[in-house]
């Protein structure tokens, strides 16, 4: 393959009998600190699982000893449970409606002309450019000068606002490599626009539209700044364990962080399985 | 403008597509007339709600935090009370006061963006190129990535306290092997802040160099290979010069949040030393409930990051930021 | 399958995008079931009418007929047209079999599936209908891709590039199949290709196009033997064009031209300009060519014969030689000679040319000679 396509320029085909690498170092190096990367990443994660195990009492500092009963019942700390659930409900909930605000901000830019397209973007960018310690004072101020109670609708609309830019983006990227030819061919089989985006357009997309809900449900749940702004009472999973950890955090926290994990994982790796067999039944027949 | 509009939404998303519109022209015919008002006029009804809330809860809330930063204080107010008003002094005070503090937020934030992308390009790298094609291990590395967001922020930030803290076996182990004095320690320390945001933003930093280097056609590093014969060689001039938007946006999604994050520097440093612009902010709205000192904190710190952000695009032109 | 095409006829359609004309002007007509070649280099505005055609785009003036039809305001779904694409534009998410019966769902069409499996067997595919489209060869996918058009039985089928992305093998074999299914379904085929040995060999009429304009229509063997433009001549196939003077235009047999010392008769109807200076060619394979002073065994009386030439370059392709020779008044000739004989003759040699005169066709004075030529 190489040989072919690189023989019409005589510089490669003089270079190419000679041994390639003399860097050889780099053969190394990637898998080396790749790896020593991955395992940075997850070990604040295994200390995290470990202490879901901790007969720790009420302060979940020291190892000591093993127990299951903080998985038995991970609600026993009071108000957990509830700002776990407050947390799920707010991801739920913001990440749907900025699902569908950003797949159509995403088609919109994406396909069809505008006069703004500049600001348009622009209008995109900066929300992602702003940290969430400004856009979180920023709707504050906002809501306190509407008089606007603080809680769960304040902290749904903050993290609608905080997910939007990232789904469009996310979605922009998938949009882009969708081959417009799919949709001329729906078109040219007798499906009006409507049919042929719900029976093309929208079907070739959904992998790339919950990857990005999976995102912006990650981006939500895990958000503590704009929330800690603008949830007033309300009590989300983060703000529990944040005011917890200057007491020392129960048990029950990393049961449910642990779980979270786990979940999370379970999910992707089982579509994953899923599509690859699929593909493998598919090719059987 | 009221006819037919909403049956219409979807039934022009599949016409021809151009990405960008050319202008109309002198001589259309009544159907290419008819086609692109269409077009037109689905393309904004599909923005619009979108750019409503943007605007309702984005651009309207930054104009009226601007606006907040130049209240002024009346006299004998009650604490949290403030009037509108031009008060240009409250940006010179903070100036002069948290000076050194936005060095130290954005030292912080470029150290650790550095450090996030020496960490995670090699991670990106490893997955994207040199685990191509199997999608089983591929996809399972990148949950890998993903799902720490999962398990809380503060969480990780608290296992990484622990981790650091005075008597664990880290510092321990660092001590008997002499690279920390005996009385030196790790949380509380300007280095535990930086690893902490480093830790925290590493997804941030590869997940769009991933992106990126999955569609690096691999025969160019190869031809690269030919051309160069050095590995570290074919790595700078043909691999790098290629990922460039990725490493573009992977430092920016970084250093954005960095800059303003307040979580790590209070839960691993706590120390005067370790003070953050973010935390500042916090704690000049919650607790000093001095709204226009926090309003012209928060509008310098945004101010400063663009500034920051668009010099480093033109320096290394991409228009693929977003 | 009953004969389901229809005529189509395109009226002064003109496409203005913005900076250029895609198609300037276009009127054409193509009879009911016949394989119809559009022809032409990329840019040429074969793909935009096509799109036109089709729905996908709509002319900035000019009406599109098919049938007794005016269906110029209609949009791509409402018409009774099909397209193979280019890239084949296969629904990866949906089944072989799903595919193919996408247009018969979406017009409600009794017994969807059976119909689809029928088409499949016809492109003998009937085995992998539960496949998907990436699971097959890319012979296989432009099969599908045909099937899913064929099965809706359209007036018109349209062909964009079809076999392009197929290896010269797969082409050869595929022209043929298509061929014969065409015959098969009476369907309208327009096809659209840059192949020149492509429209030759399959289609009935070939109209060969050239930045938005029409430059010839007519049967493949006709476009070839007489072609009527500087473009036609180099682009479908090869030609020698040089300048020569009409001496005669009154003359019995037609024109006397004169080139350098020799002079040759042209037939009246066989030149686009019968006075004056005038553009003179004709085909390398129609050239015989021989060592100075020698005469070909075959040749007639009434031959042209070219004195003073001299071989320039050999190239020996197996089946035949192609010399370029450089002649006295008409610059370089190319010559292809069938290699019938085991004689090659070398560079430096002189060399005689000779041809009937009934070969020769007339262009218009000041033709552009390298026009059409395709640039490697």
């Amino acid at each position: 393959m190489r040989g072919e396509t690189m023989s019409t320029d005589p510089a490669t085909r003089h270079a190419a009998p000679t041994p390639r690498r003399r860097f050889d170092a780099g053969r190394w190096f990637v898998p080396v600190v790749g790896g020593l990367a991955f395992l940075y990443l997850l070990v604040p994660i295994a200390y995290i699982f470990v202490f879901s195990f901790n007969d720790a009492g009420r302060t979940n500092l020291t190892w000591r000893g093993f127990t299951l009963a903080n998985w038995q019942d991970p609600c026993r700390p009071s108000q957990l449970c509830e700002a776990f659930g407050n947390s799920l409900m707010v991801a739920v909930i913001a990440t749907t409606v900025a699902t569908v605000l950003g797949t159509m901000i995403a088609f919109g830019l994406e396909r069809y002309r505008f006069r703004f397209a500049g600001s348009a973007n622009m209008l995109i960018f900066l929300p992602l450019a702003t940290p969430e310690v400004v856009l979180g004072a920023s709707l504050l101020s906002q809501f306190l000068n509407l008089g606007v109670q603080l809680g769960m609708g304040t902290t749904v609309l903050s993290h609608i606002m905080f997910c939007i830019s990232f789904v469009v983006v996310a979605i922009r990227a998938r949009i882009a490599t969708l081959d417009p030819a799919l949709e001329e061919a729906a078109a040219d089989l007798y499906a009006s626009g409507r049919t042929a985006f719900w029976k093309v357009t929208f079907p070739l997309l959904i992998p790339g539209i919950a990857a990005a809900a999976l995102l912006s449900f990650a981006i939500s749940f895990d958000d503590f700044i704009v929330a800690n702004f603008n949830s007033g009472a309300y009590t989300t999973f983060p703000q529990y364990a944040y005011v917890a950890a200057r007491r020392g955090i129960p048990a029950e926290v990393n049961v449910l962080g642990s779980a979270m994990f786990l979940g999370a994982i379970a999910l992707v790796v089982g579509v994953q399985v899923w599509r690859y067999w699929r593909g493998r039944k598919l090719a059987a027949l | 403008m009221a006819v037919n509009t909403t049956p219409g939404a979807a039934e022009e998303l599949t016409t021809p597509q151009e990405h960008v519109a050319p202008p109309p022209l002198p001589e259309q015919s009544a159907e290419e007339r008819r086609t692109w008002r269409a077009r037109g006029r689905l393309g904004m009804l599909l923005v619009i709600p979108g750019f409503a809330f943007i605007t309702l809860f984005f651009v309207v809330p930054v104009f009226s935090m601007l606006a907040m930063s130049l209240y002024v204080r009346p006299e004998g107010a009650v604490p949290g009370e403030f009037v509108p008003g031009f008060n240009i002094a409250t940006y010179a005070h903070v100036m002069t006061t948290y000076g050194d503090t936005f060095v130290r937020s954005f030292l912080f934030a470029t150290v650790a963006t550095v450090a996030a992308l020496c960490i995670g390009y090699p991670m990106a790298y490893l997955v994207a190129v040199r685990l191509r094609g199997r999608h089983l291990l591929q996809g399972l590395l990148l949950v890998v990535i993903i799902a720490p967001f999962f398990s809380s922020f503060i969480l990780r930030v608290q296992s990484w306290r622990f981790i650091l803290s005075d008597e664990s076996w880290v510092v321990g182990f660092l001590k008997a092997i002499s690279v920390l004095p005996q009385d030196g320690r790790l949380t509380a320390t300007a280095l535990a802040v930086v690893a902490g945001m480093t830790y925290l933003y590493l997804p941030l930093m590869m997940l769009p160099i991933y992106a990126n280097l999955e569609r690096l056609d691999t025969r160019l590093i190869e031809a690269g290979g030919d051309l160069y014969a050095g590995g570290l060689q074919t790595f700078l001039r043909v691999t790098l010069p290629l990922s460039t938007p990725g490493v573009m946006a992977g430092t920016i999604l970084t250093f954005i949040p960095a800059s303003g994050d307040y979580v790590n520097a209070v839960m691993l440093g706590n120390n005067v030393d370790t003070t953050t612009v973010g935390q500042i902010i916090d704690s000049r709205f919650f607790h000093a409930t001095d709204y226009p000192s926090a309003a012209a904190l928060s509008a310098v710190l945004m101010a400063i990051i663009l500034i920051l952000v668009t010099l480093y695009v033109r320096r290394f032109g991409t228009k693929e930021i977003v | 399958m009953s004969a389901t095409g229809k005529d189509l006829a395109l009226r002064g359609i003109t496409k203005l995008f913005s900076g250029f004309t895609a198609v300037d002007d276009l009127d054409l007509h193509v009879p009911a079931g016949s394989f119809f070649a559009l022809l032409g280099p990329s840019g040429c505005g074969k793909s935009t009418t096509l799109r036109m055609v089709a729905g996908l785009e709509h002319p900035t003036r000019g009406r599109i007929l098919i049938g007794d039809d005016d269906v110029t305001g209609t949009k791509a779904h409402q018409r009774e047209v099909n397209t193979v694409f280019q890239s084949y534009a296969l629904f990866p998410h949906l089944s072989v079999l799903e595919n193919v019966a996408f247009g018969l769902r979406r017009r409600k069409v009794p017994d969807a599936l059976g119909r689809a499996s029928k088409v499949l067997d016809l492109v003998e595919l009937g085995h992998l209908a539960q496949r998907r489209p990436a699971q097959l060869s890319g012979g296989q996918q432009q099969r599908v891709a045909l099937a899913r058009a064929v099965v809706n039985e359209p007036h018109v089928l349209l062909l964009d590039e079809p076999l392009g992305a197929l290896d010269m093998k797969l082409r050869r074999q595929m022209q043929a199949e298509l061929k014969q299914i065409q015959q098969e379904v009476g369907i309208t085929f327009i096809h659209v290709t840059h192949d020149q040995e492509e429209a030759l060999t399959m289609a009935d009429t070939v109209a060969v196009m050239n930045a938005g304009r029409i430059e010839q229509i007519g049967p493949p063997g006709e476009l070839y033997d007489l072609p009527r433009t500087a473009f036609v001549a180099n682009f479908l196939g090869k030609s020698n064009l040089f300048e020569a003077e009409v001496v005669d235009a009154a003359g019995p047999q037609g024109l006397t031209v004169q080139f350098g010392e020799t002079t040759c008769r042209l037939a009246a109807e066989r030149a686009v300009q019968q006075q004056g200076r005038i553009v003179v060619g004709i085909r390398p394979e129609k050239i015989v060519l021989t060592r100075a002073g020698r005469r070909p065994a075959d040749a007639q009386a009434d031959w042209t014969r070219v004195t003073g030439g001299r071989v320039r370059d050999v190239a020996y392709t197996g089946v035949s030689t192609e010399y370029e020779v450089e002649v006295p008044g008409a610059g370089s000739l190319t010559v292809f000679s069938q290699n019938l004989r085991t004689e090659v003759i070398g560079p430096g040699t002189e060399v005689d040319l000779w041809w009937e005169d009934a070969n020769l066709f007339g262009l218009a004075g000041g033709s552009d000679t390298e026009a059409g030529v395709e640039e490697l």
